[in-house]
């Protein structure tokens, strides 16, 4: 029998398990031939950035081409090392979690600089609303690390009372919203906390984070049409790292040359930049933070990368995709880039960077054991379990403290 | 003043009161409103104060949080109520969690108004009555008025609280009081008690039931337009029923109402929603377990059936006067 449905197209993964990765066909633009036009220009003239590819480090690790931001050797050791903790903290966290410590867990390994070096390019006061994937952020804005982890593992000394799962963090003193399990959702809302910057008059601006395939969601719909229709001061980020847990990115993407491209149609600045390009991250962060302060709106970015890790605790990515297929990415590891540049500026060593590394692992394991003297979900202390009664409206009504009694506490 | 009067004298003063309010939604700027709720607003506030909005009810609720994190207070419009589905998982997931979910460190104070309820030809996305989908959902607060005094003093009550709270406005009776009747001329607001609404600013704080009518035969508890309808079936059937008008229903006055039913010893929910998991069951439930032993006849639900709200037929749906007056004969022979 023929196949009648000739017609119906189905998007596949470029590379199966078995498969051997080959990226060699990707387009990219080479870092430094982007151009970096005026902050405030007409979204219509970012078209060929938000089909190319912003990038500043080239395959040398030199910065090149107009967007250098030009950083001082201190901040991109700072940056450099935000971006260790982060992938330490992440493997210590995830074998805490093998080892039963805590229930889930999610890396953002390959992806640190996309949260690093935005933070780093925002003012502290800018309100971030991030999914479960920036964790870089909360280091880049110096969050105490026992604190996180204690959230992750719930127990009495959670900022969260137990009542989040684990990597949703919330941090209203760093600007940090809290994060949510539904995929998207705080995009819309980034946009409307931005228009509330403009209504006061204040020059903070918002700026928000979603993966690939959270832009098939309504609410990445949403979120465009308002911050065009009020030229939000807002900085929308979709992490494009290939993967939405099984799903790759064309699954979300279809046709559209890229994901930034999306943003063209609403009228907003859109940029396609290098994810795993520190500076080429930082770079475009500040242009789309001058763009919204100047009152021009907001700025799509898309950041090009790869989820190197797992999904989460719960997945095994080598049922639908090659293994080893982040060694094949064309555009490396942020880490090893950002360090490359650093020692071929002089201003780094592999001495210095192996003592960091030791550092921040003496850190990460000190702090876990400071964690666990405060409890764990397993054995507690966890918060006192009244406290899940509050907090559900500002005062409890009848019914919850009837519950509560029922509960007999 | 009627409802929308009082609606919209509620808004002005909120306005005027708190430079934090903020309002929008689809035609409530420019125009006014659809029903002219927000009529002649931004004229007077100003267009970064009462704007107009894209149609995208998930993206109105979600600007509503986002600004609410910033601390401005918006009272946002859904235009009808059959339309807030699109902003459901803004509602469940996102406004009714953020102050549980971050321990109180964000919150997500704001008023979704919505016009609601049937009895005007709307058929099937102009009449629903949606409550029972948001009592469901703990962390935000639903709430019903009947009457234009009650329309102001809890819109006000409802923008000035701390949490966030889903305002349905029953549009059969924006203009005057429904008495059941399909056929009956219409009314206004201007005869009414309840249509006497002070100019200033005063609260009618959300939580508190009412009663409407004393009664001693049995109770009804209802909530918008059915309460004019319950009233006027007491005086035509000449049952002597007390009625009860909820106003919140989440979270609802259980002592007003088991006042009452320990009193009456039978009682009557009822409602325009389908009954299959409508709010009707829930009250059903709770007047059962705290009024078991006063309860001398079955708690009878009296609402809309379990079909899509017709356009044709919509008075064979609508509990109207003569159902009420049916229903009340029921639970007061019942033994």
């Amino acid at each position: 029998m023929s196949n009648t449905n000739a017609r119906f197209h189905v998007p596949t993964a470029p590379f199966r398990p078995g498969e051997t990765p080959d990226f060699s066909n990707l387009d990219l633009q080479k870092a430094g031939d982007a151009p970096r036009p005026d902050p405030g220009i007409d979204a219509g003239e970012t078209a060929s950035l938000a089909t190319g590819l912003v990038g500043v480090l080239d395959h040398n690790h030199q910065a090149v081409g107009e967007w250098d931001p030009k950083l001082k050797a201190d901040l991109l050791r700072e940056g450099l090392s935000h971006m260790v903790l982060t992938r330490i903290y992440d493997e210590r966290m995830l074998k805490l979690q093998r080892q039963g410590k805590m229930s889930f867990y999610m890396k953002s390994t390959g992806e640190e600089a996309v949260a690093v070096a935005a933070a780093m390019a925002l003012d502290k006061s800018d309100m971030v609303f991030p999914s479960y994937r920036q964790q870089g952020i909360l280091f880049a804005r110096g969050r105490n690390i026992v604190d996180m982890m204690c959230h992750c593992i719930s127990n009495s000394r959670d900022n969260l009372k137990g009542r989040q799962l684990p990597v949703h963090y919330t941090w209203a003193e760093g600007n940090f919203f809290t994060i949510s399990g539904n995929l998207g959702t705080q995009f819309p809302q980034a946009v409307g906390y931005a228009m509330a910057c403009a209504y006061k008059g204040e020059d903070q601006v918002a700026a928000s984070w979603i993966g690939d395939g959270t832009t098939a969601e309504g609410d990445f719909h949403s979120a465009l049409t308002l911050a065009s229709t009020y030229r939000a001061p807002v900085i929308l980020n979709v992490v494009n790292n290939q993967w939405a847990i099984s799903t790759y990115q064309g699954i979300a993407k279809g046709d559209a040359p890229t994901f930034a491209a999306k943003g063209l149609g609403y009228g907003l600045a859109s940029l396609r930049v290098d994810g795993n390009d520190f500076l080429a991250v930082y770079a475009a962060t500040r242009w789309a933070r001058e763009r919204a302060t100047a009152g021009k709106g907001a700025t799509l970015i898309e950041l090009f990368t790869y989820r190197a890790a797992a999904h989460s605790t719960s997945d095994d990515p080598s049922k639908y995709r090659p293994k080893n297929e982040e060694t094949a990415w064309p555009l490396g590891d942020p880490i090893e880039r950002l360090k490359q540049h650093l020692i071929g500026i002089g201003e780094w060593d592999e001495d210095r960077h192996e003592k960091l590394e030791e550092e921040m692992t003496k850190l990460v394991v000190k702090s876990y054991k400071d964690a666990e003297s405060y409890g764990t979900l397993h054995d507690g202390p966890l918060a006192p379990t009244e406290s899940i009664f509050e907090d559900v409206t500002e005062t409890p009504d009848w019914r919850l403290r009837r519950q509560r009694q029922e509960l007999g506490i | 003043m009627n409802m929308i009067q009082a609606l919209n004298s509620a808004m002005d003063i909120l306005l005027t009161q708190n430079p934090d309010v903020v309002m929008f939604g689809e035609d409530s700027g420019y125009f006014g409103g659809v029903f002219n709720a927000t009529d002649k607003l931004q004229a007077k506030h100003g267009a970064h104060r009462v704007f107009d909005t894209p149609i995208n009810e998930a993206a109105i609720a979600a600007m509503a949080i986002g600004m609410a994190a910033k601390g401005l207070k918006p009272v946002a419009e859904i235009q009808f109520s059959d339309y807030i589905f699109p902003a459901f998982d803004q509602i469940v997931s996102e406004m009714s969690r953020i102050r549980y979910r971050s321990a109180g460190q964000f919150t997500s104070g704001c008023v979704l108004r919505s016009p609601w309820g049937g009895g005007i030809r709307g058929g099937q996305t102009h009449s629903m009555s949606p409550e029972a989908f948001f009592t469901h959902i703990p962390g935000v607060k639903v709430a019903i008025p009947s009457n234009p005094y009650d329309a102001k003093g809890m819109l006000i009550a409802a923008a000035e609280g701390n949490d966030p709270v889903i305002f349905f406005e029953p549009k059969r009776i924006y203009n005057g009081p429904f008495d059941g009747v399909p056929d009956a001329p219409l009314k206004s607001w201007a005869k009414h008690p309840k249509g006497e609404v002070p100019e200033g600013h005063y609260r009618v704080e959300l939580g508190k039931a009412e009663v409407t009518r004393e009664g001693s035969a049995c109770t009804v508890v209802t909530y918008g337009t059915l309460v004019h309808v319950a009233e006027h079936a007491a005086e035509k059937s000449g049952i002597d029923a007390e009625i009860i008008d909820l106003k919140s229903l989440s979270p609802y006055d259980i002592d007003t109402i088991a006042a009452s039913v320990n009193k009456t010893g039978r009682a009557i929910v009822a409602h325009e929603a389908p009954r299959t998991s409508g709010f009707g069951a829930e009250l059903a439930a709770q007047i059962q377990e705290d009024c078991f032993y006063a309860l001398e006849a079955p708690v009878l639900r009296l609402t809309g059936w379990d079909t899509p709200y017709p356009h044709a037929h919509e008075w064979a749906y609508f509990p109207i006067q003569s159902r009420f007056i049916r229903a009340m004969e029921a639970v007061t022979k019942a033994v």
